[in-house]
């Protein structure tokens, strides 16, 4: 009977894997979403044109663990009949991206447009349409690990943060304790679904599905401290040819916030991709607020007793 | 491919995408490549890593122009006009490659003193030879020869023809050492004539057409300038937003001026990737499902030309010098192939029993025709016309024309189910076609071979069974065959012996298996590796497989399928293009498939060492001349006869490959180089010279000539076309893909993973033609023009820009042409817009521009297209033998109302091959 309960042995530790995503190299192909749904055998979302760019999936989902973001930086339009004035700024949220004539062998900064530029000779300016595959970023310290109330969700052996769904009860602690939106509840089964970074595949020895797909090393899988490396180089690389704004995201813990075991190399804000520039870790003032919720307890029940008190004196006054 | 044969020898890509990563800079032009061939995309993505710069110059800012260093918008269809600026810049400013130029071009080749030019009677914008009243320029009277060649060739092809002679095409020449002036000064020499050609298409000119800025011309000249020479190279990748024009030949032809000029041809990180539409598209031009062509670009017999007999055909067609000159064995080779022991000297090796072409039959002149009533029954295999094709409103209409459909697809697509989906609201009652619809095996259900975009021929195997009835198209064919020869078998007629006596012997020896060592359930399929062995040729009397076609004969003792894949299966059990063996150190990969001819990966690669035989730089080090060995070596096959010298020099009465020089690495050519002006083989003209397209919204700014003089126009009541700057239509627009669809949706709009993904047909517009016209982002608009009105989404994007021609304001609009009535997910069809009208060369369309006119709100006249209750491809399926907690997690999260599935042995989840495939 006793065996019945007993847990079966633990797979041995592994080293931690994770995803390094370079956005310097996305193309958009989105062959990463179809992967990640043809192996996890995820149904489609639904069929919802957002003319939002090219992105009609909208986010990530319980059934949609890959998600690529578009970002369109485009310079203003010139309507004075093909003469700009120079140095517009672009309707984007961040409008300077400077301009100014093309060099050949210069690094890849986004694209120069070489539109209606003025007649004195300078040259367009410079466009970007920036793409990012999100993805789970299976967090060291995962809130959702952290806020979990049936052990559903769990580290696996490859330190992947894992949601077990024969134990998952759809309590959705985790999805409100998320702050990257990852987790959701599916209305099928109720029960709360994300990347599994291909657990399947890795226990086989493969390459996760969607970076497998990937055709241009964007996705990179591997041990995470081999990818952090790999991406300090790719930054100081990237940097060193000119283009000051890469830097990585989640490589390294910041203020209440673990590092990310899916990190990313990013060339604008966060908030450009809808990803927090940052991320609440409930946890980590949970002390502070069972203390608060504590002494407000105890101010209440001083308050009570204090006012109960004056009325039981009032009552005998007035008895 | 014209354009590419033309000037270079082989309608075919010059190089191989993996050789994109050696490029310096590469210019992406009718090409959306990271859309539509996203894998092939790294490697330029490679190169920009590596500090190269890449260059897009297209009407539309696609994620392939996201991703480069500079983009250009132009006009679509001005592409010659802006590649002529380019071409301009390099020749003003002294920027050609010239110990390349003199020794691989035909630049100081003279050209016969009646040649006419396009500048002359006042810009008329025609070259000598035309024909007014025929449309087009006669073979009799124009003068674009060289100096001291006859000039009239041994045939002379109707204008109603597509199809050329061979001697017609490569300009038979009586002297392989044609008279020249190295100094380039002779004002009839190719160079002058170029130079003078393209004097007016000044930075400020070409600005004014494309409706870029005169600084872009000047940018993108100079980015390639810098990038090529003898330590650099720059590529230039095209695809069809080249093609589907009216003037496309043209544009590949100004694009292969210009890299010869740099001086980019056969060199690694050089030469003209034509990216191929389709899967095996360049394979079907190679072994065609052209009408005009034979395999291996033989041209097809026909009554218009005195093709009597074999001996009259070889005489007609030949041509002495290069390659071509043993175009008898290739000839004899392939009829001994085709029809076995029954082929004889005595019977001319049965060449009268190949059918002879009396019309252009190619696809839309037929689809014509089919409109007219003229069409009694129709094949298609893989293939959608009613959504596909250009002006498909018409094509449907062709296709209720016929008595008789045979459809063979994976789905039930709009060619399919015209007859009762079709949103022009066609009764079915009135529609007489009959319709056989054959479910179709997918690629993973069949073997065979792939010939993709760098002539690379790949084998695939079978992983399973086809479910239920569906067949390879192998199979259907091959039990054709089988079938029909039994039906006529006996017949004595004359018209049945080539059917009678054609070799059909592709049957198993014994019983087919799938990987996992058990029997194949599928009866009657044919051993396709017999047909790859043919195709490669063997000897007759020993059957032992050919090596090359240096083999080949013209006797009858070869035979050969087509001679240019001869090699691909060398020995009897030794199958080259199955082959997966990586060379390590060598990026060409000689052993991973086999590329035709003669698995030269990168063409015409002597041209990689200067005319000595040294490279041009250690840099850029390919293919060169080992004196001691006497041979050419190099990481490639040498695109060269091996052993020849580079000092070796024909005379004048050099006959075969003995007329090419040691130091002319255009082995095709009669004399051995790129022709920069073509003497013949481009009905249209011997230089490329700026046409507006057929419908544009303003007037030719170069020449009197506003489009290509020998475009053939099909009239008829639905298939309407705009006159030039007709104010009704003042929009330009271009179709293009998207990298989550395929073509016109037959494959990718029944799969519910990519349908989410683009849900909706819609045109993407510019916020200033939005304003314009009261739209707002995501309303519903109209779209039409002299064809037909459609409905669409509006996607405004600042990606899309306004451009200023002729001095104002232009708007242009890009619609994706991937939906259609058929699949899960529906939509307006934007070939419904396009026009038939076929180019002079390739009778080609023209899709990529026309005009049109848009409001905001949607067209109310036309039916509502609202798919028919469609049973959703299963793409989520139970793992056979597999217990439910080691399913796939999305198992448990198919919607509750989707069919139970019955679990299926032949169906792999893992791969999404779907259980079912007919609705």
């Amino acid at each position: 009977m006793l065996t019945f309960f007993k847990s079966a042995e633990a797979p041995a530790p592994q080293p931690a894997t994770g995803f390094f995503t370079d956005t310097t190299l996305c193309i958009g192909c989105k062959a990463c979403e179809v992967a990640c749904k043809q192996w996890n055998q995820l149904p489609a979302d639904g069929f919802d044109w957002a003319a939002t760019s090219y992105d009609n999936t909208h986010c990530l989902s319980g059934s949609t663990w890959r998600h690529v973001a578009f970002v369109e930086q485009m310079p203003a339009a010139n309507l004075n009949g093909g003469h700009s004035t120079s140095g517009a700024g672009s309707p984007g949220d961040l409008a300077s991206n400077g301009s100014g004539d093309y060099t050949a062998g210069a690094p890849y900064q986004g694209v120069t447009h070489l539109t209606d530029a003025s007649a004195s000779g300078a040259a367009g300016q410079v466009a970007r349409w920036l793409m990012m595959s999100d993805v789970c970023k299976h967090c060291e310290q995962a809130p959702c690990e952290e806020a979990c109330p049936t052990g559903a969700i769990l580290y696996n052996e490859f330190h992947n943060v894992y949601v077990q769904q024969d134990i998952c009860n759809g309590c959705g602690y985790c999805v409100s304790a998320c702050p990257f939106g990852v987790l959701s509840r599916t209305e099928s089964d109720g029960r709360a679904h994300k990347c599994t970074l291909c657990y399947d595949r890795q226990r086989d020895g493969l390459t996760p599905a969607c970076a497998k797909a990937c055709p241009t090393a964007s996705i990179q899988f591997g041990p995470v401290d081999e990818l952090r490396q790999r991406a300090r180089r790719r930054v100081g690389e990237l940097q060193g040819r000119g283009e000051q704004r890469a830097y990585l995201y989640g490589d390294q813990a910041a203020g209440e916030y673990s590092a990310l075991n899916a990190f990313f190399l990013l060339t604008e804000r966060p908030e450009a991709y809808n990803l927090p520039a940052a991320p609440r870790r409930p946890r980590a003032s949970l002390g502070a607020n069972y203390l608060f919720g504590a002494l407000t307890g105890l101010a209440l029940l001083a308050f009570s007793a204090w006012s109960a008190g004056k009325g039981n004196s009032g009552n005998q006054e007035a008895a | 491919m014209p354009g590419l044969g033309v000037t270079f020898g082989r309608g075919a890509a010059t190089s191989f995408q993996q050789d994109l990563a050696n490029s310096d800079c590469v210019l992406i032009m009718g090409s959306n490549m990271a859309e539509a061939h996203p894998v092939g995309f790294r490697f330029p993505m490679k190169a920009r890593e590596k500090g190269g710069t890449l260059i897009h110059v297209d009407p539309h800012f696609s994620r392939t122009s996201a991703m480069c260093n500079l983009y250009v918008p132009i006009r679509a269809g001005t592409d010659i006009a802006f590649l002529g600026g380019v071409i301009r810049y390099v020749i003003e400013n002294e920027r050609w490659f010239k110990e390349y130029v003199l020794h691989y071009t035909n630049a100081a080749t003279l050209v016969g003193a009646k040649f006419r030019d396009t500048e002359e009677d006042n810009f008329r914008g025609l070259f000598d030879g035309y024909k007014e009243s025929s449309h087009h320029y006669e073979a009799g009277t124009k003068a674009w020869h060289y100096q001291g060649e006859p000039g009239s060739n041994r045939t002379n092809t109707p204008a109603s023809i597509g199809a050329e002679s061979w001697s017609e095409r490569l300009a038979n020449m009586d002297n392989p050492t044609p008279p020249s002036d190295p100094t380039l000064q002779h004002p009839r020499c190719v160079f002058q004539i170029l130079k003078k050609h393209y004097s007016r298409y000044t930075p400020e000119k070409v600005a004014e057409i494309c409706g870029c800025s005169p600084d872009a011309v000047i940018q993108v000249a100079e980015t390639l300038c810098q990038n090529s020479g003898p330590e650099r190279t720059s590529a230039i990748v095209y695809a069809v937003g080249w093609t589907q024009h009216t003037i496309g030949v043209q544009i590949i032809r100004a694009a292969g001026i210009l890299q010869g000029l740099l001086g980019n041809m056969g060199r690694p990180g050089g030469g003209i990737m034509a990216m191929r539409g389709h899967a095996s598209i360049q394979g079907s031009t190679d072994i065609p499902t052209l009408y005009n062509l034979l395999p291996g670009y033989i041209p097809q017999p026909a009554t218009v030309r005195r093709h009597e007999t074999l001996k009259d055909y070889l005489e007609q067609e030949k041509v002495e010098n290069g390659v071509w000159a043993k175009f008898p064995t290739y000839m004899i080779s392939l009829l001994k192939a085709w029809y076995g022991e029954a082929a004889t000297k005595q019977n001319g090796f049965g060449f009268n029993w190949l059918p002879k072409i009396d019309d252009n039959y190619s696809q839309l002149p037929y689809v014509h025709k089919m409109a007219q009533g003229e069409v009694t029954g129709y094949f298609i295999l893989g293939q959608n016309p009613a959504g596909g094709n250009p002006n498909a409103r018409l094509a449907r209409k062709a296709l209720r024309e016929l008595d008789w459909l045979v459809m063979m697809d994976w789905f039930e697509t709009e060619t399919a189910s015209y007859w009762y989906k079709d949103p022009d609201g066609i009764d079915p009652k009135k529609v007489k076609t009959e319709i056989f619809f054959f479910p179709a095996a997918i690629v993973a259900e069949k073997e065979g071979s792939f010939t993709n975009t760098q002539r690379l021929v790949q084998w695939h195997d079978k992983a399973l069974d086809p479910p239920d009835d569906c067949r390879s198209d192998s199979w259907f064919v091959y039990q054709l065959g089988v079938r029909l020869k039994a039906l006529y078998a006996g017949s004595r007629a004359a018209r049945d012996q080539g059917l009678l006596n054609l070799t059909w012997d592709y049957g198993r020896d014994g019983a087919a298996t799938l990987p996992d060592g058990s029997n194949s359930r599928i009866e009657g399929e044919p051993d396709v590796s017999k047909v790859l062995r043919e195709i490669n040729g063997y000897h007759v009397d020993s059957r032992e497989q050919l090596t090359g076609y240096d083999e080949l004969k013209a006797d009858g003792s070869t035979a050969c399928g087509c001679w240019i894949y001869s090699g691909v299966f060398p020995s009897k059990d030794f199958n080259h293009a199955r082959s997966r063996e990586r060379t390590a150190g060598n990026y060409v990969d000689p052993k991973w498939a086999w590329a035709w001819p003669k698995n030269i990966r990168m063409l015409y690669n002597r041209a990689s060492a200067d005319p000595e035989g040294k490279p041009w730089s250690e840099r850029k080090k390919y293919v060169w001349w080992d004196e001691e060995k006497g041979a050419w070596t190099g990481s490639d096959t040498p695109d060269f006869p091996t052993s020849k010298k580079p000092s070796y020099r024909p005379t004048s009465h050099s006959h075969g490959m003995e007329a090419i020089a040691g130091d002319a690495p255009f082995i095709l050519k009669p004399d051995g180089r790129i022709w920069l002006f073509a003497p013949a083989g481009v009905k249209d003209g011997p230089l490329p010279a700026h046409y507006e397209p057929f419908e544009s919204p303003v007037g030719n700014l170069l020449y009197r000539q506003q489009s290509d003089p020998a475009v053939k126009e099909y009239p008829s009541k639905l298939n309407r076309l705009s006159r030039p700057a007709d104010p009704h239509f003042p929009i330009v627009a271009t179709t293009y893909r998207l990298t989550e669809h395929y073509l016109s949706g037959p494959m990718s709009r029944f799969n519910s993973w990519l349908n989410e993904l683009q849900p909706e047909m819609f045109a993407e517009l510019s916020p200033e033609l939005a304003a314009e016209k009261g739209i707002a982002n995501g309303d519903w608009i109209t779209v039409w023009n002299e064809r037909t009105a459609i409905d669409v989404r509006a996607l405004v994007t600042p990606r899309i820009r306004p451009l200023f021609v002729e001095g104002r304001q232009l708007h242009q609009i890009c619609v994706p042409f991937h939906w259609g009535y058929a699949g899960e997910r529906v939509g307006a069809i934007a070939n419904d817009l396009t026009s038939l009208l076929t180019d002079p060369n390739v009778s080609m369309h023209e899709a990529k521009a026309f005009v049109c006119n848009i409001r905001k709100g949607k067209h109310s006249k036309r039916r509502v297209i609202a798919p028919l209750p469609f049973q959703p491809w299963r793409n989520q399926s139970e793992i056979p033998d597999t217990p439910p907690a080691a399913q796939p997690e999305g198992h448990a999260l198919r919607p509750d109302d989707a069919p139970k599935l019955e679990s299926r042995p032949e169906s792999n989840a893992r791969t999404g091959a779907p259980a079912h495939r007919r609705p």
